[in-house]
C-alpha cells in the first residue's frame, strides 16, 4: 500500500520507463494472445515471402527451398497474360472509384438535408442493410435477377422496351456487373462516415450563412461539403493504396469460362495457380508484386495529398 | 435546428429534388430484397412468368418446406452456429484486453506496438504464405483454420481502443490504483462492466464477418460435413448443383410431384434459402443499428 500510494503521488506519464513497465506488468500479458497473434499469422507469412525467390519445396518449408532469383517475377512479366490481368485489375479498380467513392459522399450530404427524423431513419436503415449480406448471397441475387430466362432486371430492361444483354456471360458487362452490385451493397454504409463528419458541422456556420443570404445547395456546397473533405481525402488515400487489391472473394464467384478475359484479376490468378494449381513459389512472387505497388501508391499518394491538402494518413 | 426564416423557390426546388434522390435510392435497395422475400412464398410459375412482382401470388411455403427438410443446410447451420460462437469468443478475447492495454498513456512502448499492428493493415505475406503457414500449424481441415487466422483485426483494436481512451477517465484508474487493485482487477471489475456498447460492437462487426465468410472454408476445409452455411449457399446458388441431395427434393416427394420441373424445385429453394441464411443477421440488425453505426464513428474519428 506505501509503495502503492508512492507512485501514484506521481503523475501518469511522468515515470522512469522502467518503473512504468514494472507497474505495468499485467498490461503486457494483455497484449501477449494479439502479439501472438500478428507474429504467427502476419509476420511469419511475411517472412514465407521469400519463397518468391526460391523454388518452394514442401518437406525443405521457407528457409529450406534454394534460391532462384527472379526467375518467377521474369516469368509472370513475360508471360502472355500479364498485360490482360494488369489490366483487369485496374480498369476495375478504377471503374469501382469512379462510381463507388462519390456516391456515399452525394448520399451523405442528401441525408443530411432530410429534416424529417422518421423518413431519415427509415431510409437509413434499409440502405445501411445490405452492407449486411453475404458475398455468396450477393452473388446469388446477382446470378438469379440477371438469369437471362426469368431474372428480375432482365425483364425490367425488356419493359423499357431494350434488348438486355448476356450479362454473366459476355465480358463486356462483366465490370459493369461487379461495379453496379457493389455500388448497391456498400453506397448506403459508406455514407455513415460522411455523416460523422457532417455532425460535427457547428450549426452557427449555417445561420451566418443564411443571414447571408444562401440558399440551401450554397449552404450545402460552401459549408458541408468543405466540412468532410479531410474526411473524403483520408478515404481516397485509403483506396488507392489498394488500388491493385481487387479481392478474390466475389470474382471468384461470379467468374465463369465465358467472362474469364475480362474477369481475370491478379488476386484471382494467385488463387488459382497456388491453390488449383499448386505454383506456391510463383504465385507468391505474382502476391508480392501485387503488394509492393499497392504499398508503393499508399505512401505516394499520401505523399501527394500531404503536399497539396494538409490531409493524410500519417 | 436551423430557424428556417423563408424558404425560397429555389429553396423548395432543392429540397423537392434531394427528397426525390432519396427516394430513389430507397426504392432501388428496398425493391430487390421485398422482391426475394415475395418470390420466397410465391408459386414459382407466377415468378418465372413475372407475374410477381411486388407481393406474394398464389401463396406457397414449399420453398422453406424444402430448406427445412434438407439436411445439408441444417448441418451447414449448425456448423456456421458454432464457428461463429467460438470464433467471436476467440475474437474478443484476443481485441479487448489488447484494445485496453494500448489505450493507456502509462504503457511504454504502446506506440511500438500499435506500429506493429498497422503495419499488417498495408503489408502482409499474401495468400500462399499464409496458406502454408495455416498447413505447417496443421489447421487445415479443422475449424482451427476458420478462426485462428481472423482472430484479431486491426480496424476493430483500433475502435476498441478510442473507445477505452475517450470513455474510461484516467483517475479511475489512479483510484482503482490507490485501492491496490491490480490491473486484472481494473479491466474484468471496472473497466469490462463500463464497455458493454464497445463489448456489443465488437462481437457483432466479428460475429457477422464469420457468419458471412465462405473464402477460407473454400480454401482450408476438404471434409463437405464440417461446410459452414456459406459453402452450402455456394453450392446451391452460384454452382446451382441442384442435385436431389441439395435441393432436397428426393426426401419430400409429394412436393417434388407438384412441382412440374426440377428448374422450378431449384427456383423456390433459392429464395428460401436467401431468406433463411441471411435472416438472423438482418433481423437482429435494426435493433443494433445504433451500436454498428457509432462503431464506424468511433472508427472514424481516429482511423
Amino acid at each position: 500500500m506505501i509503495e502503492a500510494s508512492r507512485i501514484a503521488s506521481k503523475p501518469i506519464g511522468r515515470q522512469s520507463r522502467g518503473r512504468r513497465m514494472l507497474r505495468n506488468w499485467e498490461l503486457y500479458l494483455f497484449l501477449v494472445p494479439a502479439i501472438a497473434y500478428f507474429l504467427v499469422f502476419y509476420y511469419w507469412p511475411m517472412y514465407g515471402i521469400q519463397i518468391a525467390f526460391k523454388n518452394y519445396v514442401p518437406s525443405k518449408g521457407f528457409l529450406g527451398s534454394p534460391w532462384v532469383g527472379f526467375e518467377h517475377f521474369e516469368r509472370f512479366f513475360h508471360s502472355y497474360y500479364f498485360w490482360d490481368l494488369l489490366w483487369n485489375t485496374l480498369s476495375i479498380s478504377f471503374y469501382a472509384l469512379a462510381v463507388g467513392f462519390p456516391l456515399p459522399i452525394i448520399l451523405a450530404l442528401a441525408f443530411n438535408e432530410v429534416r424529417n427524423g422518421a423518413f431519415k431513419k427509415t431510409v437509413q436503415t434499409v440502405t445501411y442493410a445490405p452492407h449486411f449480406i453475404s458475398m455468396v448471397v450477393m452473388c446469388g441475387m446477382i446470378m438469379t435477377f440477371l438469369s437471362p430466362s426469368s431474372g428480375m432486371i432482365v425483364r425490367i430492361i425488356e419493359l423499357l422496351g431494350m434488348e438486355p444483354a448476356a450479362f454473366l456471360t459476355d465480358p463486356h458487362w462483366f465490370k459493369t456487373v461487379y461495379v453496379l452490385s457493389e455500388v448497391w451493397q456498400s453506397t448506403g454504409w459508406g455514407a455513415i462516415i460522411y455523416l460523422a463528419a457532417l455532425s460535427g458541422v457547428d450549426p452557427q456556420l449555417h445561420e451566418a450563412a443564411i443571414v447571408d443570404g444562401a440558399g440551401r445547395f450554397k449552404r450545402m456546397w460552401h459549408i458541408n461539403l468543405p466540412a468532410i473533405v479531410p474526411t473524403i481525402v483520408i478515404l481516397l488515400i485509403l483506396n488507392m493504396g489498394n488500388i491493385l487489391g481487387v479481392g478474390y472473394e466475389k470474382i471468384l464467384l461470379l467468374q465463369n469460362p465465358l467472362n474469364m478475359e475480362s474477369s481475370d484479376v491478379i488476386s484471382t490468378f494467385v488463387y488459382r495457380s497456388a491453390l488449383v494449381n499448386g505454383q506456391y513459389s510463383f504465385s507468391t512472387a505474382v502476391g508480392l508484386f501485387n503488394s509492393v505497388i499497392n504499398a508503393f501508391m499508399l505512401v505516394v499518394v499520401n505523399l501527394i495529398a500531404k503536399r497539396t491538402s494538409n490531409n493524410s494518413l500519417w | 435546428m436551423v430557424p428556417a426564416i423563408k424558404e425560397s423557390n429555389r429553396d423548395r426546388l432543392f429540397l423537392f429534388l434531394n427528397y426525390l434522390f432519396v427516394t430513389v435510392a430507397l426504392i432501388v435497395v428496398a425493391y430487390p430484397v421485398l422482391y426475394i422475400i415475395s418470390a420466397s412464398v410465391s408459386d414459382p410459375v407466377e415468378v418465372s412468368s413475372g407475374r410477381m412482382w411486388l407481393y406474394p401470388r398464389s401463396l406457397t411455403f414449399d420453398g422453406y418446406s424444402l430448406v427445412f427438410e434438407n439436411a445439408k443446410i441444417w448441418r451447414g447451420y449448425a456448423n456456421t452456429i458454432l464457428y461463429t460462437f467460438v470464433g467471436t469468443l476467440l475474437n474478443l478475447f484476443v481485441t479487448l484486453p489488447a484494445a485496453y492495454a494500448l489505450s493507456r498513456r502509462d504503457l511504454a512502448g504502446r506506440k511500438f506496438v500499435m506500429g506493429m499492428f498497422l503495419v499488417t493493415m498495408f503489408f502482409s505475406g499474401g495468400l500462399v504464405p499464409t496458406y502454408l503457414v495455416v498447413k505447417d500449424l496443421h489447421l487445415i481441415n479443422t475449424m482451427g483454420a476458420l478462426i485462428l487466422p481472423v482472430a484479431a483485426s486491426v480496424y476493430n483494436i483500433i475502435v476498441a481502443r478510442t473507445f477505452f481512451s475517450s470513455t474510461i477517465p484516467g483517475e479511475l484508474t489512479e483510484a482503482a490504483y490507490m485501492d491496490g487493485c491490480n490491473n486484472f482487477r481494473l479491466f474484468l471489475g471496472i473497466i469490462l462492466p463500463l464497455s458493454k456498447p464497445i463489448i456489443a460492437v465488437m462481437a457483432l462487426f466479428y460475429g457477422v464477418a464469420h457468419w458471412n465468410s465462405y473464402f477460407p472454408a473454400l480454401i482450408y476445409l476438404n471434409d463437405e460435413v464440417k461446410y459452414p452455411l456459406q459453402m452450402v449457399l455456394r453450392q446451391i446458388l452460384v454452382l446451382q448443383e441442384m442435385t436431389a441431395e441439395t435441393t432436397g427434393a428426393a426426401i419430400s416427394g409429394d412436393i417434388a410431384q407438384a412441382m412440374n420441373s426440377k428448374a422450378e424445385i431449384a427456383s423456390l429453394v433459392k429464395y428460401a434459402v436467401i431468406i433463411v441464411s441471411t435472416l438472423p443477421v438482418i433481423a437482429v440488425y435494426p435493433f443494433l443499428q445504433r451500436y454498428f453505426v457509432q462503431g464506424v464513428m468511433i472508427g472514424s474519428v481516429k482511423g
